[in-house]
Parts: C-alpha cells; sequence; structure tokens
C-alpha cells in the first residue's frame, strides 16, 4: 500500500524525466519478475513465490566488431565517414533493446572491439570464449571468415553488416555467419529492376579497377542479364589515384569525363561501378551524351537512407539524431538491424541463452521489423536477410525494389540477389 | 432541420446515393497527414462539405465526450489541438507531449491519454484545465491507446517494442505487458469489456485479450486470394456494440476484414481503396467510414449489408476519422 502511493508520487515528482529510477521499475515491475508465459499472464504479487534468479537480469552482451582499415578517402568532403560509423547503429539498437528489455528483465550490453584484422579475431575469440554468443562486424570478407573459424563449434553467430560480398553468401557461406549487409547481387539486382521497369534497357557500363569495382561490374552484368538489360558497351575508366586535392581541377574533369564518354553506341543511362569511389561522382552531368547515371553514384542502391520517412523511419531517424548528432548511414542501419534482431529473438524467447536465441533467429518463425514496410526474415540457404532496397539521390530516397510486376514463388524479395535454386552455398543451415 | 430536408431532395434528385440513408444527422472528421487539414464530411449526403487548415502532420482526431470539442493529434506541432466541433473554430492548444499520434478519452470525458510516438511515452492530460497529469514511460515507439468502458485499464501498444501494455488508470502504473507480433499498432476495447483486440501490422495479425487475465483468447489471421500474404498489414479496428462482427483494416492490402467477432472467423473482405488504415462507425453503427491514405478518399461501408458504398475524395493521406452525432 505505503509503496503505491510512494511510486504514485515518484511518477508525478518524474515528471520531467521519461525514465524512472531502476529501484522503481523493479519495484513495480515485480510482476513481470515472475515466470510468465507466452502469453504473459500474470500472477497476484503478494502471493506469488519470487526466486532470486528469477530477480536477476538475463544478460546478453553483443560485440561489434569492427576491422580498421586503410581505405582510399572519398572523392567528396562530404562522404569522409564519421568516426562512430555502425557504432552508433549498433548504440541504438542497444537502446531499443533495452527499453523492451527493462519490461521482461533483459539486460543488453555492447562490447565494441576496433582492430586490424589478425588483432580483432584473437580479441573477438577471447570473448567468445567467455560466453559471449554474438558478434556483429564490420569487415572485409576475410576478416568475416576469420572470425567465422575462431568461433567455429561455439554458439556463437557472426552477424556480416559490412560487407556486401557474393561469395560470402555462395561458396563461402557458413553454419555461423548471417548477413543483415545487402549482397552485390542484392543491390545491382534492384537497380535493374527500376532501370527495366522504366524502360532504360540499354547500358553504358563504366567501372573502376579495383577489385571491388570490378565485383560490382560483375553484379550488374548478372543484374542485366537477369532482367532483360543490354551492356550496349563497357569501359573502365583509369585514373592516377593522385591527390585529393588541389587548387584547380573541373578544368580538366570537363575535358576528360566527356571524351571518356563519346563514341558509345545510343543507350539510355550510364551505369557505373565505382565502389572505391574515385571519379564516379564527377559522370553526372558531364557525359558526352545528356544520360542519367546509376549505379555506385547517381542512383544508388542501398539498404537505407537517412532521409527515408515512410513507414514510421522518422522516428528511427529521430532517435539515431539525438543519440549520433548526426544521420544515419547504411552501415548503421545494417549494425542496428543485427542488433535488433538479437534483441526480438531474446523477446520471443524469453531467454539470454546464445543456443536458443540463434536457433530462434534461424528458423522460419522468427521475423523482424526494419521500418520497410514489411517482415525481414533470413534466407534458410545461406542467412542472407531479405530487405527491400532503397534508390536514392544524396537528398532523398525515390523508390523501393522489388519493383512492382516482379514476381516470385515464395517472397518477392527473393527476386532480389541469388535465389535458392541457383544457391552454391553448402554449408549453411538453420 | 433545414439542413437534412436539402440532403433527402439533393439525394433524390441525383440518385447517386445507392439507398436511402435513414436520417440520422451525423458528422464525419478526417485529418489529411500530409495537407495538415480536417475534412468535414455531411455524414447524410456523404459529401465533403469543409476543408480547415489545422497543425502539423495532423493524425489522431476524436471529439469529446459532449461532441463540443474535436480533438486533433497534431503532431509535428508536439501539440493536442482542441477546435469546435461545429464551427470548427480553434479553441486552444493543450500540452500533449512530443509527437503525439494517437489517444484516447477516459470514457468520463477527461482526462485525454496521449501516445508519444517518438519518445517511448504515454502522456495523460486535463482537457479542461490544460495541464499534464502524469507521463508514463512504455515501449518503443507508442501508439494505439484503447481504455476499458469502466475506465480503469488502459492498453497502450508500443510498435517496436511488440507489446500491449496494461495501465491502471488509477495509479497510471503498467500492470502488465502482453507480448504480441511484429509492429502493434491498434488497441480497440469490446463494450461489454471483455476483449480487447490488438492488431500488428508487420506481424499481419489479430490479437484478441482477455483484459483481466491477459490471456489470449484468439489470434486471427487474414489470407486474401491473389495479394501477398506481406501486404496484409492490419492497423484499425472497430467491434460493434453487440459485440457481434469486427472490422480490420488491412492497410496495402486495400481491405477492410469482415471478423465474426464470436467466432473470430473472417467472413467476407471488403475492397475499400488503397492503404486504409483507420475506421470509424456511424453513432448508429450502420455505416463505416474508412480512411484510405494512399488513394485519398475515405470509404463508406454498409455494416449490414456489407458493400462498400461510395468513396469520398478529400485531402492527401487521410489518416484519423472520427463521426459525430450532429
Amino acid at each position: 500500500m505505503q509503496s503505491s502511493v510512494w511510486l504514485r508520487s515518484l511518477v508525478r515528482r518524474r515528471l520531467c524525466r521519461p525514465w524512472l529510477p531502476l529501484l522503481a521499475i523493479t519495484a513495480f515491475a515485480a510482476p513481470l519478475t515472475l515466470p510468465v508465459d507466452a502469453r504473459g499472464q500474470s500472477t497476484d504479487p503478494t502471493t506469488a513465490k519470487q526466486t532470486s534468479r528469477q530477480n536477476e537480469a538475463q544478460r546478453i552482451t553483443i560485440i561489434l566488431a569492427r576491422e580498421l582499415r586503410d581505405a582510399p578517402p572519398p572523392l567528396s568532403l562530404l562522404d569522409f565517414p564519421p568516426e562512430d560509423e555502425g557504432i552508433a547503429g549498433a548504440k541504438l539498437a542497444i537502446a531499443d533493446n533495452n527499453t523492451t528489455g527493462r519490461f521482461l528483465k533483459q539486460e543488453f550490453t555492447l562490447d565494441v572491439i576496433e582492430a586490424a584484422a589478425d588483432e580483432l579475431v584473437l580479441r573477438v575469440k577471447e570473448k567468445a570464449s567467455a560466453g559471449a554468443g554474438f558478434v556483429v562486424a564490420d569487415a572485409a570478407p576475410n576478416t568475416v571468415l576469420a572470425l567465422s573459424a575462431a568461433l567455429d563449434g561455439q554458439n556463437a553467430l557472426v552477424f556480416n553488416a559490412g560487407s556486401g560480398d557474393d561469395a560470402l553468401r555462395e561458396e563461402n557461406c557458413r553454419k555461423n555467419v548471417v548477413h543483415t549487409a545487402p549482397s552485390r547481387a542484392m543491390l545491382a539486382d534492384a537497380l535493374a529492376q527500376y532501370l527495366v521497369w522504366k524502360r532504360w534497357r540499354r547500358w553504358f557500363l563504366v567501372h573502376g579497377t579495383q577489385p571491388d569495382d570490378l565485383a560490382y561490374a560483375a553484379a550488374l552484368r548478372r543484374a542485366a542479364n537477369r532482367f532483360g538489360a543490354k551492356i550496349v558497351e563497357e569501359r573502365a575508366y583509369e585514373y592516377e589515384v593522385g591527390s585529393r586535392r588541389a587548387d584547380g581541377g573541373h578544368e580538366q574533369i570537363q575535358q576528360q569525363i566527356p571524351t571518356f564518354t563519346q563514341n558509345v553506341p545510343d543507350y539510355d543511362v550510364l551505369v557505373i561501378a565505382d565502389e572505391s569511389d574515385q571519379f564516379g561522382e564527377y559522370i553526372p552531368y558531364m557525359t558526352w551524351d545528356a544520360r542519367p547515371v546509376a549505379g555506385t553514384q547517381g542512383l544508388v542502391a542501398a539498404s537505407w537512407h537517412p532521409a527515408l520517412e515512410q513507414w514510421g523511419g522518422t522516428q528511427f531517424q529521430s532517435r539515431f539524431q539525438k543519440l549520433a548528432n548526426r544521420p544515419a548511414r547504411p552501415l548503421d542501419y545494417n549494425v542496428w538491424i543485427a542488433i535488433r534482431s538479437i534483441g526480438e529473438a531474446a523477446t520471443r524467447t524469453r531467454s539470454a541463452d546464445p543456443e536458443k536465441l540463434i536457433a530462434y533467429l534461424k528458423s522460419a518463425e522468427f521475423d523482424v521489423a526494419g521500418f520497410k514496410g514489411r517482415k525481414l526474415t533470413f534466407r534458410a540457404w545461406n542467412g542472407q536477410l531479405r530487405q527491400p532496397i532503397l534508390l536514392s539521390t544524396p537528398k532523398l530516397p525515390l523508390t523501393v525494389s522489388p519493383q512492382p510486376g516482379f514476381l516470385h514463388q515464395f517472397s518477392e524479395l527473393d527476386t532480389l540477389g541469388v535465389d535458392e535454386p541457383e544457391s552454391k552455398c553448402s554449408n549453411y543451415a538453420p | 432541420m433545414s439542413r437534412i430536408g436539402t440532403a433527402l431532395s439533393i439525394s433524390l434528385a441525383a440518385g447517386s446515393i445507392l439507398f436511402a440513408p435513414q436520417i440520422s444527422a451525423q458528422t464525419v472528421f478526417v485529418t489529411n497527414e500530409k495537407d495538415n487539414t480536417v475534412t468535414v464530411i455531411d455524414g447524410d449526403t456523404l459529401e465533403a462539405v469543409k476543408t480547415v487548415k489545422v497543425g502539423q502532420r495532423p493524425r489522431g482526431v476524436t471529439l469529446s465526450k459532449d461532441e463540443k470539442w474535436l480533438l486533433i493529434c497534431a503532431s509535428d506541432d508536439n501539440t493536442v489541438q482542441v477546435y469546435d466541433a461545429r464551427t470548427m473554430e480553434f479553441v486552444k492548444s493543450l500540452p500533449s507531449g512530443p509527437d503525439p499520434e494517437l489517444f484516447i478519452l477516459h470514457p468520463s470525458g477527461n482526462p485525454l491519454y496521449i501516445a508519444n510516438e517518438d519518445d517511448n511515452l504515454v502522456t495523460v492530460v486535463d482537457i479542461e484545465k490544460g495541464t499534464v497529469l502524469a507521463e508514463i514511460p512504455v515501449g518503443v515507439e507508442p501508439e494505439g491507446m484503447g481504455i476499458s468502458p469502466d475506465g480503469k485499464l488502459l492498453v497502450n501498444t508500443s510498435e517496436t517494442t511488440n507489446m500491449a501494455h496494461f495501465i491502471d488508470t488509477a495509479t497510471n502504473e503498467i500492470i502488465d505487458n502482453v507480448l504480441v507480433d511484429s509492429r502493434p499498432r491498434f488497441a480497440e476495447f469490446t463494450k461489454d469489456g471483455r476483449q480487447v483486440w490488438v492488431s500488428a501490422e508487420i506481424g499481419g495479425t489479430v490479437t484478441v485479450i482477455q483484459p483481466e487475465t491477459r490471456e489470449i483468447l484468439a489470434k486471427i489471421t487474414f489470407s486474401i486470394p491473389g495479394i501477398v500474404q506481406d501486404a496484409i498489414q492490419p492497423v484499425g479496428v472497430r467491434v460493434t456494440k453487440d459485440g457481434k462482427r469486427a472490422f480490420v483494416a488491412l492497410g496495402p492490402a486495400n481491405r477492410v476484414a469482415v471478423v465474426n467477432a464470436e467466432t473470430f472467423e473472417v467472413e467476407k473482405y471488403l475492397l475499400v481503396g488503397q492503404r486504409v488504415w483507420q475506421l470509424a462507425f456511424s453513432p448508429d453503427e450502420r455505416l463505416l467510414f474508412t480512411t484510405n491514405g494512399a488513394s485519398n478518399d475515405v470509404s463508406v461501408i454498409d455494416t449490414e449489408k456489407l458493400r462498400v458504398l461510395r468513396s469520398i475524395k478529400v485531402g492527401r493521406y487521410p489518416w484519423g476519422v472520427a463521426v459525430a452525432s450532429f
């Protein structure tokens, strides 16, 4: 009796702060510490027994493993990635999980490890041996495989949030690796569907010469073939990686790009594969023929956009901005959805046991909402998260794939990326 | 009186209404999320008669118990606006907490319980005095608000936490939480107070919960030939006063499901406009009005014949709907 009067006045005194002290929450949430079944059936707090085990919060630790790598600086001053890219997404997901977790006595904590590949794998392995079951990786494909090998045999799951490498989902798939980052195939397919819907079927493909550029170009070729576009011409843009910044610049670009893009058979759209971001931003509005640009620059396919406001996206953007003081980038979203998936599994299984959570996450029952207007689920044959892909300008998401009219026997989302019958993955299993 | 006479003669002359309505005065208010307006529809002629500029991003809308006031959640203004329901003149603003999305009045007429979508809160406001009585921390992205007919139990749903929170209105404390399917959007008590219906937009289901015991009585699923399952996204739910039938708005499936509220079986699907979200009965429950966000119109359903009578063009992205008995 007295405690509820105190709590009522505490609620009123705390009007300005949305968060009550943890003690008060624990006190008035007493019924929730009782073994509640999946229906959340409550029991009378004054007569029910509470064991000390049930009073303790279940703890789930999630590791964010960031590989420190050298990357050439982006072409635009606006595109330097923030230092906490990915980390901010993780922090938001932990906060969201904990808001739910306080109703279920579950507590999520984040452990960020940033290191070069070898050291990263060693430190993650140490934590996993100590019981951590979840590793969200922002790492190169080989490092993801090394993490997978280091955690082999343990109840641990690696979430690939940073690499679009198709081989990681195909011949290099692993039982203990799932993917929240979209694959290059998914991105290229998303773009191709829109370009074909627009009837821009004749493509001029321009690509860089770095391995990542070539991989993206390969994905575009596959997508063109898949959806009925024709690559009428292909050219490699060879450049000298000189100084990014000089006091001049546009005079030569204005000469070089038109020359580079002239004498091309009739085409509708220039598709560009410049993942290294070394020249692609120069292409729009500089081409010999007046044509739209799409690919890694121009109209870009990605898992997220900081201006997406549909499907309640405003709420995500708003929470992210408050936490990180900057807009959310695709990597932040990929990391967020990985950690939210763990939270969702923990909510549904009422467990913190990695083995149980991993089994649930990979099962047909699992789904997670990700502000994209439909359920997101992991593909049963390779652990890739199925998701709508946004096609955007730097300012706005313009359209979302899969495009209307592209049908599929089981899920339209599977028109993006490598589908089950084509899959080369033999090492993944739910 | 003369307005009714005019309405009758118009309908007889034009012959555009498919049935002869029983003359019961009613006015329908629709918030247009993108236009920042409210469309006022004459419930007898079923024509839009007025468009009124209101606050920014108007969403939830409700009438005060005496129907003197129309209350609107002006989400981007972070306020609840109060208008004279008959003249649509602005009366006052109420504090609401940030980003109010949906709200519900205590059956006695006061206070108002508001879901603050952006801040994981329910704010309790005295609508006469214009004061905040309490803030209740809930899950992530609260939206749905239901209240028991005796006013003792408030149910709020959190979209990302996926729970229906049961709140004791005497203490303003959460007494229990029921996990539902993904992205719950709406909570509706039956008139006898024995059930609360909770829709899950992404999960694609409606869960019926016993409010006293929090036992799950049923989980209703939907299946429409020719429509992908992912497009079936339940949002608004309304149950008739006699507890026999429920209507569920199914979002981008563009249909309203008619559910037998005793057996929980779906009887029929009614095709309305695009992205149907919210529903409201006429006072006699013979008509049901639906807001079709993506086609900018409101559908009118005859609840006895289970037919869609017509669509009424309103503003852009109609969201909330409320019906007055005048």
